[in-house]
């Protein structure tokens, strides 16, 4: 998952992934338009981007939801977890299907995720089921106000 | 949010179908017209449902190997001034205000900062101290080490 995979890429490749994050269009052909402003035909944008999402270079695409604005709940949590039990806990933690992201990071606090669910009340509930499962406390940390989110990476 | 649009979401959260019509490919699936399909996302991503609809990278795979997650001590009155000024820095994707875990996690400012070089990374996280600069009551820098997953959003299937 860490891996450097520019190597994989070529210029098609990054003018898809610099133009794209975001406004893929809404109309019937989409990948004919994606195809015309980067230069590939309608299959060879379509086969492309599927290229991309094998090779892990995407991990997603298509509508990116907003939890909250839909009615949902969100929040990022974190856990201090032994290492010797870190990988046995990640797997418990990971088999919430509420557990959207989850980050391995270097501090006593060494595992950060996101959960998105459907009720704003359910979050408490699964802070409180993944307690439970691994018998580790859950650090919930519910954002307060979003500042600024925006996609500024580079291929 | 009616229930048509809870199919569209259910149909559409795991990815986009790859094929030449995917408006129809989801209409099929909901039982409604493409062009039905493409009106209720337009009017998602107009009220700010739907965030984005596009290609998400993985970015350690475009050579970003320094993901920080830079967490700041700000004094609470302050914090909602000096987060929109981080949220604005070029270096920063996402910014936050969460509440402290005092004692053992007193930072209540998050600004992720990403760098395809450590001396990138470092240069993000010295702009947003220089923004704090006095209201500065200290910083942690939590650097990712791996992704233990990353699926996005899920509904669940139930009404």
């Amino acid at each position: 998952m860490r891996e450097d995979k520019t190597h994989l890429l070529d210029d098609k490749d990054r003018a898809l992934i610099n133009a794209y994050q975001g406004g893929f269009p809404l109309c019937e052909n989409p990948f004919a338009v994606v195809g015309a402003v980067v230069g590939l035909s309608e299959d060879e944008t379509i086969t492309r981007i599927k290229r991309l999402l094998d090779e892990g270079v995407l991990t997603r695409f298509g509508p990116l939801y907003h939890a909250e604005r839909m009615g949902g709940g969100l929040t990022l949590a974190a856990m201090k977890i032994p290492p010797e039990y870190f990988d046995e806990v990640v797997e418990k933690v990971n088999k919430f299907p509420e557990v959207a992201h989850n980050y391995e990071r270097q501090h006593a606090l060494n595992m950060w995720f996101v959960l998105a669910t459907e009720t704003p009340e359910r979050i408490d509930e699964v802070v409180g089921e993944i307690e439970e499962v691994t018998g580790y406390k859950v650090y919930n940390m519910p954002k307060e106000e979003e500042f600024f989110v925006e996609l500024k990476f580079e291929a | 949010m009616d229930e048509i649009d809870r199919k569209i979401v259910l149909a559409t959260q795991g990815g986009l179908p790859l094929v030449a019509k995917p408006y129809e490919a989801v209409g099929e699936i909901v039982e409604i017209s493409s062009a039905e399909v493409i009106k209720r996302m337009e009017a998602m991503l107009e009220n700010g449902m739907i965030r984005r609809i596009g290609l998400v990278p993985n970015h350690y795979a475009l050579g970003y190997k320094f993901n920080g997650m830079t967490t700041w001590n700000v004094p609470d009155e302050k914090a909602r001034e000096l987060g929109k000024k981080i949220g604005a820095l070029d270096c920063v994707t996402h910014s936050y205000l969460r509440p402290r875990h005092l004692p053992d996690w007193p930072y209540n400012i998050f600004a992720m900062v990403h760098g395809k070089d450590k001396e990138t990374a470092e240069a993000g996280v010295e702009q947003i101290a220089e923004v704090l600069g006095e209201h500065n009551q200290g910083h942690m820098v939590l650097f990712s080490t791996k992704i233990l997953k990353k699926t996005g959003l899920r509904l669940g299937g139930k009404k």
